[in-house]
């Protein structure tokens, strides 16, 4: 049940937007498609709704094979970027919409879109037209019109792209909420991390035209697959170097690298809260900028005979005492996680993109 | 843009073949197999027929008359269209809508009309007729007539076109010059004109093509006088009228390469939307 | 910027640059162009006008009671319309093409349709005589099946539908540019049809653009002449239109029957401009959001 993709491929000319692609979502899920522009998350869920046709694969929604039905047949809700809401009708006809292509009863219709229009907060607003709503309000009609014929899964293209960061926070919430009220399976693609990590029950990471790991999103934090994955969720630290003997030496940091072979390319990701400065003579590297963020502060700072790192820290920590642009700090690991670097190892053989934690 | 944007150009299902080749079939139909039809008839007259006839019922100075005609439209009315769009744009006045009304006007009017409504004022018995008398003028059946006609009929090319482009242009630029310390002629001068050569260019191709088009009003009004009021387009009507064929449609193919030269002239001066 | 400027008609003035000094030129210009228009335009119609209604409204109505007057008329009448109505069709699936397909030549057949504007309307009657006249392949057989073309009105339909092509075509593009695709996408995933999404999303923003060039197709074609002549035969009472109805009567020194059908064309067209021009400003308006 839920969504089941498989072996799903797509090319545009010479491009290769998706890529053996599979995986399955399952029924009442919030799941998100995320990875960087261009990728082909778009894509993929493009063919699910039907107004892509997959070059090979299969789609299955709901246990029925789909890929022979046009979108119109698929009964899948569709919510773009940009809304495309119709224009000219004013938000009840939109929300309605749906409902009178299959020619459901006035009475019937009139019933279902004032129910929609409770349920996603658009009171008031049934005769504006588009053009006259907020971002925030033409997402929500979007979303209810695409709700109105009682679709079986929904399909979100990065829903929140198109509206002001503080707007963007609610709808999200407001997402989840809703979806919490309807469980209907629903898929949303998204660029960003931290929007896929708060909305959706497991996130699916998809680069390049493949899917590169798929978990919840503590699993993604914490066990990333690939250094893109660990460097793409987060704010990081990114060290590359060679293996020498067991570790990865840089500036005065010392970085367990077990099971790395000695001479291979590795790089080493480390979160900026897994990174701990403190004010020490001499030390090891020198502050350069702390940033106040708010509930956050960042520190930059410049390793000698190395690079610059920066570390993040909680608005009243202890360990922020004395740190200045010009002092002297201690720098100390909490987690990295080292990953073999494409290219080849000291025998000569190409490597893949391993994984590999040190704790 | 997201991929939502454009149609898929690998999916070609049938009907939208269909479509594209029903309407260019139908565009084909009316617009490019007449053309060649027409080349074809003069070939087969034999062009040398064709110019021989032209030559010998004075078909060079009916066309020398046309052009002449065009260049008089051009002129008169690109300095007084250049006034009128500024004027019309720029300015809040009573009665700026009139005018504008009446420099749409032309574009309604039939030019039969508008040839038998300049007799009924500067012919014979007409209103300005004691006018005329005085200073030894004759407009009807004479070139007057001819320029007042064709004058006539594109007076809004020029306004409109050079309109459109003040609009867009907005004023910030000559308001800048008048910080500047520039005269208003000097501002128009300097800043103005320049900005607007595109959009007059325009305007005056437009004005041109339609002159040696004209047909209706200067038939009316010159009276079709071989020899002495007769354009290219009477001149067409004319030996078509006397059996003399390949004149005739050498003269309107004639024509046609003309026109077609400044439709080209103007397409090229557009920016053109990508191809496939 | 297309030939046929269709939005935007009335220029609508800029707010005027203050000027502290008094400068008689403004006052001057105007002047001058109101002259120059009053004395080019006005005045010779409002002479008609005068000259039409001279002798009182019975004589006018007498006068258009003159043989094959109203016959003329009736002709031009129908034969504007039936243009109009087919090229609506026929200018809509054109602008669409041009607009929304992507083929080698596009380019070309954009230009093609502009056409129209740049010929002479005489060598486009003759180009359709051409083609379609007694002595071709096409015309005679068109003839056989009962679609006569020359001297036959079918032919006047057939020139007009030439001389009025690009009208609908140039109102519609920008319109259909301004659409976005993804609303008739949207449209598909809610489960509508090719049909009912032309119906329902695509056809209403585009109703007022359509009609627009619709109505200026039909005064275009109310006030053609030089193709008509051609094709025509002017044969009165069946193939005589109003403006060759006109030249004839100018022609025999009976300038009341002319100035009387005149006058009916006259009022038509300043029916029909304002009509088109504010029709052309609301589709033009709105593709402004």
């Amino acid at each position: 049940m839920g969504i089941r993709v498989e072996h799903l491929s797509k090319r545009f000319g010479d491009f290769v937007a998706v890529d053996d692609v599979s995986f399955e979502i399952r029924h009442g899920e919030l799941a998100a498609l995320l990875g960087p522009s261009g990728g082909g998350k778009s894509t993929i869920l493009r063919v699910i709704s039907g107004l892509e046709q997959a070059d090979g694969g299969r789609v299955v929604l709901e246990g029925d094979r789909v890929d022979h039905l046009d979108a119109s047949a698929r009964n899948v809700g569709f919510v773009f970027q940009h809304y495309a809401l119709f224009r000219h009708m004013s938000v009840a006809r939109n929300i309605g919409f749906g409902l009178e292509v299959r020619k459901v009863p006035r009475a019937e219709r009139d019933a279902r879109v004032r129910e929609l229009i409770g349920l996603l907060g658009l009171e008031g607003l049934e005769h504006r037209l588009p053009s006259q709503l907020s971002g925030g309000q033409r997402q929500r009609v979007a979303v209810a019109r695409s709700l109105a014929p009682r679709p079986r899964i929904l399909l979100l293209d990065e829903p929140f792209s198109a509206v002001d960061a503080q707007v963007r926070e609610e709808l999200r919430r407001w997402l989840r909420r809703l979806h919490d009220e309807l469980h209907v399976t629903s898929v949303f693609v998204t660029h960003d991390q931290e929007e896929a990590f708060s909305v959706a029950d497991r996130v699916f990471v998809i680069r390049h035209g493949r899917l590169e790991q798929a978990g919840t999103p503590l699993e993604i934090l914490d066990t990333p697959k690939t250094e893109f994955i660990a460097r793409f969720v987060g704010d990081v630290n990114v060290l590359d170097g060679s293996v020498h003997g067991s570790n990865l030496h840089w500036g005065a940091l010392v970085v367990p690298t077990l099971g790395h072979a000695n001479g291979s390319p590795v790089r080493v990701v480390i979160r900026a809260y897994d990174m701990k400065f403190w004010r020490a003579d001499p030390g090891m590297a020198v502050v350069e900028r702390v940033l106040p963020l708010g509930d956050r502060v960042k520190v930059e700072a410049r390793m000698d005979g190395a690079g610059p790192l920066f570390a993040q820290f909680p608005r009243r920590s202890s360990l922020l005492r004395g740190i200045e642009p010009g002092a002297r700090i201690h720098v100390e690991i909490t987690t990295a996680r080292v990953y073999a670097m494409p290219g080849r190892d000291s025998a000569g053989n190409p490597t893949a993109n391993g994984t590999k934690r040190t704790p | 843009m997201s991929s939502s944007k454009a149609p898929s150009r690998y999916d070609w299902p049938l009907r939208r073949v269909a479509l594209l080749l029903g309407v260019l079939a139908w565009l084909g139909l009316l617009l490019v197999v007449p053309l060649i039809a027409m080349a074809w008839h003069v070939l087969d007259l034999g062009l040398g027929q064709a110019w021989h006839e032209m030559a010998e019922s004075g078909a060079s100075q009916a066309l020398w008359r046309s052009v002449w005609l065009a260049v008089l439209a051009v002129v008169v009315n690109g300095a007084l269209g250049v006034l009128a769009a500024i004027v019309l744009v720029r300015h809040r006045f009573p009665g700026r809508r009139l005018l504008d009304w009446m420099v749409d006007l032309p574009l309604a009017v039939s030019p039969v009309m508008i040839g038998l409504a300049y007799i009924l004022v500067f012919g014979r018995g007409g209103l300005l007729e004691p006018l005329l008398l005085g200073t030894g003028w004759k407009v009807t059946f004479a070139w007057p007539g001819l320029v007042l006609g064709t004058v006539f009929v594109t007076i809004p090319f020029t306004t409109r076109e050079v309109g459109h482009v003040l609009r867009e242009l907005g004023t910030t630029e000559e308001q800048a010059a008048a910080t500047l310390g520039a005269s208003t002629w000097k501002t128009f001068w300097k800043v103005t004109l320049p900005n607007i050569r595109h959009g007059l260019t325009y305007g005056a191709t437009l004005t041109m093509a339609r002159s040696l088009g004209e047909f209706g009003a200067v038939m009316v009004l010159g009276g079709a006088i071989a020899g002495k009021t007769d354009t290219a387009t009477v001149f067409i009507y004319a030996a078509m009228e006397s059996r003399f064929e390949a004149a005739s449609y050498g003269m309107a193919l004639v024509l046609a390469a003309l026109t077609m030269a400044l439709l080209a002239f103007l397409k090229a001066l557009q920016p053109s939307s990508p191809e496939v | 910027m297309g030939l046929s400027s269709s939005h935007a008609a009335t220029l609508p003035a800029s707010p005027a640059p203050s000027r502290s000094r008094v400068s008689p030129w403004p006052w001057l210009a105007r002047g001058l162009l109101f002259a120059w228009l009053g004395l080019l335009v006005v005045l010779p119609l409002g002479t008609l006008v005068v000259y039409a209604l001279a002798d009182g409204p019975g004589a006018f109505l007498e006068a258009l009671g003159a043989p094959y007057a109203a016959e003329a008329l009736v002709l031009t009448l129908w034969t504007a319309a039936l243009t109009a109505v087919l090229n609506a069709v026929t200018g809509t699936a054109t602008a669409w093409v041009l607009v929304r397909y992507r083929f080698p030549g596009r380019n070309l057949v954009s230009g093609l349709v502009d056409l129209p504007f740049a010929i002479p309307t005489l060598v486009a009657g003759l180009m359709i005589v051409f083609l379609f006249g007694p002595q071709t392949p096409l015309g005679t057989w068109l003839d056989t099946v009962g679609l006569p073309i020359a001297f036959a009105p079918l032919g006047i339909v057939l020139a007009l539908q030439f001389i009025t092509l690009p009208f609908v075509v140039r109102a519609v593009e920008p319109v259909l540019m301004d659409l976005d695709p993804a609303e008739e996408e949207a449209a598909a995933t809610l489960g509508a049809g090719l049909l009912f999404t032309f119906w329902r999303v695509l056809l209403p923003p585009l109703l007022p653009a359509i009609a627009g060039g619709t109505l200026q197709g039909f005064a275009r074609a109310l006030a053609e002449f030089g193709s008509i002549v051609v094709v025509s035969g002017n044969i009165p009472g069946r193939t005589l239109t109003a403006s060759v109805f006109i030249f004839g009567e100018v022609e025999a020194g009976r300038n009341e029957v002319a100035t009387a059908v005149c006058l009916v064309l006259l009022v038509l067209a300043l029916l029909l401009q304002p009509a088109a021009r504010a029709l052309n400003r609301l589709a033009g308006a709105s593709h402004v959001e």
